[in-house]
């Protein structure tokens, strides 16, 4: 049960919303804005990216929801989602792809961990300015998400129906309250 | 020097914030509401302290200092009353209900899951409401998240503390809301 009153039954970071609609408004305006705003990268390389970190927390509710909305957007590639998270094998990447996904993985860990050679080995595989600054705070942000959504010990559904029904909803309609 | 050619020489967040206007506008208003919005039972300078304590805990230099002196000029106190804090919070000179929320602040900074229910009833038992504890998770797991785009990105920062000092009491006073997006 989560830690504070929020209703019942309303899965994660969606309980929190409603619990204080004042930060809710500009959280759900940052997600559209990171995965589904003007970036060179796709949304879904951006929710492929948002999963990862999310597991990388080991936050089930982030990772299920954003690894779902990442299936439905990628169609018929929707295999590399459980290739990345559970065989961790990423050949089906491209090299700018496995590079982007190797900083955000640093930034998980502290922003100070990513390296110059990491950039470098980025731009070598074809990252521009623009990739670099989205996966960064994609990562970051999914560093916030993540820790927001399990300090509150907020519900995670454990069926994959729930997920389903909620990743084909951002796939379609995104994050706009 | 920037990992990336963020086309400004502001420092710390205020680069990437410049360089990418249509995230930066949103992690304003977030900081706005989280730190300086006055319908909220936390102080401001409780609310910046644990921005700090965080962003100390994550070793990012820019926040921590220049949210250290907002705490410090919210409470009318010396630069070393912050560090204190920062360095052993139990035994220093604060209220007890603020000792538990860094508990939990600091549980957050490492990972959502580490927060207990022990926490949260000491939380409680200190007179801590629900949305009191809702704004110090939001606070640090924000703050777990500028911490990383300032140094993610590898942004600079000045390095006399003077300087964070002497800008605390203009950023009270104008909020977060406008700040740092003009070049």
């Amino acid at each position: 049960m989560a830690y504070i009153q929020v209703e019942e039954g309303i899965p994660g970071i969606r309980s929190l919303f409603q619990f204080n609609p004042e930060t809710g408004g500009p959280l759900c305006d940052l997600a559209q804005a990171l995965l589904r705003g003007p970036s060179p990268l796709s949304a879904a390389e951006r929710e492929l990216i948002a999963a990862y970190v999310s597991h990388r927390n080991g936050c089930m509710f982030c990772m299920n929801s954003h690894a779902m909305a990442a299936r439905c957007l990628l169609g018929d590639q929707q295999h590399i989602v459980d290739e990345i998270l559970i065989e961790q094998n990423t050949s089906a990447l491209s090299a700018k792809m496995k590079s982007l996904l190797l900083i955000a993985g640093k930034v998980q860990v502290n922003g100070k961990s990513v390296k110059a050679e990491d950039i470098e080995m980025a731009r070598n595989a074809g990252a521009g300015d623009a990739d670099i600054h989205d996966t960064v705070l994609i990562a970051a942000s999914f560093s916030m998400f993540n820790r927001y959504v399990d300090g509150l010990n907020t519900l995670t559904p454990s069926g994959r129906w729930a997920y389903e029904e909620m990743g084909k909803r951002m796939s379609e309609k995104g994050y706009q309250l | 020097m920037a990992y990336i050619d963020l086309q400004n020489d502001l420092p710390g967040i205020r680069g990437p914030m410049v360089y990418r206007p249509e995230t930066g506008t949103i992690l304003n208003e977030l900081a706005e509401i989280l730190l300086h919005d006055d319908n909220n039972t936390l102080s401001r300078g409780d609310r910046e302290m644990i921005g700090a304590y965080v962003s100390s805990e994550n070793d990012c230099f820019f926040c921590q200092h220049v949210h250290g002196a907002m705490a410090q000029h919210y409470y009318q106190s010396e630069m070393s009353f912050i560090d204190s804090i920062k360095k052993d919070y139990q035994t220093a000179d604060i209220s007890e209900k603020l000792k538990t929320l860094l508990a939990i602040a600091g549980s957050v900074q490492k990972s959502g899951k580490l927060v207990t229910q022990e926490q949260i009833d000491a939380a409680k038992l200190q007179g801590a409401s629900d949305r009191e504890i809702h704004d110090t998770v939001l606070i640090a797991a924000a703050f777990c998240m500028f911490n990383r785009y300032v140094d993610g990105l590898n942004t600079w920062a000045p390095k006399e503390r003077q300087v964070y000092i002497d800008r605390a009491a203009m950023r009270a006073r104008d909020g977060y809301s406008q700040s740092g997006l003009q070049k």
